[in-house]
């Protein structure tokens, strides 16, 4: 191993201690990561407590069970002289073993109905945003901010030139050199994020361009898919203003797992001078030589476009 | 009657056929055409397993080292299919082919020569389906589920769809074969409610076959002619819905889950009370265990499809009865804990198996139950947690019971015994090895990383690595498996028994062994006493 790699695994111990221990909510994966994280977001601790209580069912149950036959195995060998009994029925037992069960379950379907349905409500939403997938890019469309309409806002978000120039096959170049601070972004970064605000209840509505694809963040606690054709809505209330990565969940070609999801999540101040900036730069875009082909288009896409569905004949590498 | 149509077609009652070719490529022979299956699905099992490790390979570390995504997109997809069509199904259905006759005392399978036709379309099938990874678009690599129009996109899909098919009419018409041999060539004496659960297995599995392989087939239909005659049926630009083809798929996708399962629960069944000399725990309640769970397996598809947007009331729905399968599953694991429970157990390799079975079965349930959890499922859905719950359930379930089955009856078959020594070999370096590659891809998916993905990000680095460690020792263990089967079929001087096990019953080990090439030419007298499980008074 080389002293990069003794660091390397150093560091990871010591994230790994501090995930378990530290009680740290961590947003984005890290190295020895047990556990699903607990995510940023109101609703988003629904899934983080019932995989943990589910976990635990299955632990107890699999001990009671495994723990039974292991005794079995210790205790009724031929090699110690056991002799086999004759009995192949206990109606008791069969019912005791068939009706715990189904309490467990009323238990755990109770719970999880109820994260479910407060996730399929997105009433009352202050804050719209329209996501397409593309392969093998994203773009966000801003459709309504505090009931105002948008219709100047909107980009394309892919895999970030880093990420991309070090992923091509023989580039030699390091994986891990790809970092923003301190954190590894390789593959978990895009040239242009989707912003939005904390403390704001946002309405997602997600479709695709070309093919299914699913849109991703693992601290916001869902994915749903973007199908051509359909538009999907979920909803998202992120509590910490932060960074929040996720990557496109479903196949959806050669670069599937080349375009990934960036949220940075920021004050509601902070926010709105970003999208006053986003407009005006739209409103001029003679003015603005940074702007990129994607948002170039934004006039031409507005919010409520229907999506263009015939299934391109993609190149294939 | 039955019996009189098989009768005449064989003029020779006493061996095989002398020439190479009479015996194994026009063969009627219920035991031959079983071995071919098997040989078949052991072929296709190191094919798909060379895809696995390459795959393994690729995700060794971060940064594309091997090969470029689309071939990797290829691998997956083909890795799947060839397991799942050409090794996990073919194998059970040459155990089924190779018992079922010698276990409900039936001469040979009721309809021998549509035997050897769904035998032979195999390798065709299998030939077409692996020649696209050498065409110019290459193989197919929208993922074994085909999801258009992803799939619509590939230049192999006509390949594809052919070779489904082919598959599909294969399936059919070796559960056609079954469900007859089953129905109308039992022994005199051999009630329904005294089979083997292996037979029962196989029974419910081939209405199972029945019912969802046309599904699949139209299913393939479609895409084809959405890509090549114009239809829309899953092109919006035309009317048509993605989504639909995904209702359909797992229409099949799930009775074709428990095709693979059911079995190897019927193979658990027959090792487990050998070994504990005991006989099986609730007959009846295993029976009708699996019934439920195939009648279950009709209505709860779309739970693999929690994340496409379903309604609210069909995402509740599908999650309930989903859950409801835990309770049969449920009362199959502690049935066999309570076979074992009581009685004077040995542990020979069969059994070995048998109990790694029933424990890492039970672990890909527990997960099965956590993804039946539709806000759980949110966050689980197409990552890695998802992978190690099926291979959990396909590799040290149905795979080890395959495996479990060849040890137990290998000696039956070729009339010797194999080496018991590598087969614990196997066993230890199998079991352990399958942990080391699979139990972390659960963290790798409680973690964030989609699978799917040929690269990722340096967080899911170690438990890659440890995975594919695993993954080629895993590997590299099914060539002990391979050695003690070339051994135990033609080296080995240690002769078998006709009984082979001490604790075992049933009408195969009354038979000599190796099995005579026809059996049964005349109805055995059936003792209650023989049988695993008519003596029991239920």
């Amino acid at each position: 191993m080389t002293s990069g790699g003794i660091r390397r695994s150093f560091t990871a111990w010591a994230t790994l201690a501090l995930a378990l221990f530290g009680g740290v909510a961590h947003a984005n994966p890290s190295p020895y990561q047990l556990n699903m994280e607990r995510g940023a977001s109101t609703w988003s601790q629904v899934p983080y407590h019932l995989n943990n209580i589910s976990l635990g069912v299955c632990v107890v149950i699999g001990i009671l069970v495994f723990g039974a036959m292991f005794i079995a195995m210790f205790r009724f060998r031929k090699s110690r002289g056991a002799v086999a009994e004759k009995w192949s029925h206990n109606t008791m037992l069969e019912v005791v073993w068939t009706t715990i069960p189904v309490i467990i379950l009323v238990v755990l379907a109770y719970l999880a109905t109820g994260g479910l349905t407060s996730w399929a409500d997105t009433t009352g939403s202050q804050m719209t945003v329209k996501v397409t997938g593309y392969q093998w890019k994203w773009r966000y469309d801003y459709v309504e901010y505090l009931g105002k309409p948008l219709d100047k806002v909107g980009f394309m978000s892919k895999l970030d030139t880093q990420s991309d120039q070090t992923r091509q096959l023989g580039s030699g170049m390091d994986p891990y050199a790809v970092k923003e601070g301190d954190e590894n972004t390789y593959l978990l970064n895009v040239d242009k994020p989707l912003v939005v605000p904390v403390d704001t209840k946002i309405r997602f509505v997600i479709t695709g361009a070309d093919v299914i694809h699913s849109w991703w963040v693992p601290a916001l606690g869902w994915k749903l898919d973007a199908i051509p054709g359909i538009i999907n809505a979920a909803w998202t209330n992120i509590q910490t203003p932060g960074t929040y990565r996720g990557q496109c969940a479903e196949l959806c070609g050669q670069d599937h797992g080349f375009m990934p999801i960036v949220v940075v999540a920021k004050s509601k101040a902070d926010f709105a001078k970003w999208l006053a900036e986003q407009q005006a730069q739209s409103a001029a875009p003679a003015a603005s030589p940074a702007a990129t082909p994607a948002a170039a288009s934004t006039a031409a896409a507005p919010a409520s476009a229907q999506v263009a569905a015939a299934p391109a004949a993609a190149k294939q590498g | 009657m039955s019996h009189a149509a098989t009768h005449d077609q064989h003029d020779d009652h006493h061996g095989a056929p002398k020439s190479f070719f009479q015996r194994w490529f026009m063969s009627t022979n219920h035991k031959d055409i079983g071995t071919l299956y098997l040989i078949f699905a052991l072929v296709m099992f190191f094919i798909g397993g060379s895809f696995a490790m390459l795959i393994r390979a690729e995700l060794f570390k971060p940064g594309l080292q091997v090969m470029q995504p689309y071939f990797f997109n290829q691998l997956t997809t083909m890795h799947a299919l060839v397991m799942i069509f050409g090794a996990i199904m073919p194998a059970f259905v040459g155990l089924g082919n190779w018992m079922i006759p010698l276990m409900v005392g039936a001469p040979d399978m009721a309809l021998p020569r549509m035997n050897n036709l769904s035998f032979w379309i195999l390798p065709f099938a299998f030939t077409l389906l692996l020649s696209t990874l050498f065409m110019a678009g290459g193989g197919p690599a929208g993922g074994w589920t085909m999801y258009p129009p992803l799939s619509l996109q590939s230049d192999s899909l006509a390949y594809v769809v052919f070779a489904v098919h082919l598959m599909g009419i294969s399936s059919i018409m070796g559960a056609i074969n079954i469900i007859a041999t089953i129905l109308n060539m039992r022994a005199p004496g051999m009630e329904l409610l005294k089979m083997p659960v292996f037979v029962w297995s196989w029974l419910i599995t081939a209405f199972l076959l029945i019912a969802v392989m046309p599904v699949l087939a139209g299913a393939v239909t479609m895409l084809l002619t959405d890509k090549y005659f114009g239809t829309n049926f899953f092109n919006p630009g035309g009317g048509g819905d993605p989504v639909l083809y995904q209702h359909i798929f797992w229409f099949f996708g799930h009775p074709e889950v428990y095709i693979m399962i059911l079995p190897a629960f019927g193979i658990i069944s027959e090792i487990i009370p050998t070994f504990a000399r005991k006989p099986i725990f609730g007959y009846k309640a295993m029976v009708f265990a699996i019934a439920s769970i195939a009648f279950l397996s009709f209505i709860v598809w779309a739970h693999h499809m929690f994340a496409v947007g379903l309604p609210l009331g069909a995402e509740i729905f599908f999650m309930y009865a989903t859950m409801l399968i835990a309770v049969p599953t449920g009362v199959k694991v502690f049935n066999w804990v309570s076979t074992m429970w009581g009685g004077s157990m040995t542990f020979e390799t069969p059994m070995l198996f048998a109990i790694a079975f029933v424990i890492l079965f039970t672990i890909g349930g527990f997960s099965g139950l956590m993804l039946a959890l539709v806000p759980a499922d949110f966050q689980y859905h197409d990552t890695y947690f998802v992978v190690a719950h099926f291979h959990y359930v396909l590799v040290t379930g149905a795979l080890f019971a395959i495996i479990a089955a060849t040890y137990y009856w290998l000696p039956k078959w070729s009339g010797r015994m194999y080496s018991e020594f590598w087969a614990k070999m196997h066993f230890w370096n199998s079991v352990i090895w399958v942990n080391v590659l699979f139990f972390p891809q659960h963290f790798l998916g409680l973690a964030g990383m989609p699978r799917r993905i040929p690269d990722y990000n340096v967080a899911f680095a170690n438990f890659n690595m440890i995975s594919s460690i695993g993954g080629f020792l895993f590997g590299a263990s099914q060539l002990i498996f391979l050695g003690v089967l070339i051994h135990g079929v033609w080296f080995s001087r240690k002769k078998a028994t006709d009984r082979v096990w001490e604790g075992a019953k049933g009408l195969e080990w009354t038979v000599p062994s190796p099995a005579p090439h026809h059996t049964f030419d005349v109805p055995p007298v059936i003792h209650d006493d023989e049988l695993a499980h008519g003596h029991v008074n239920d």
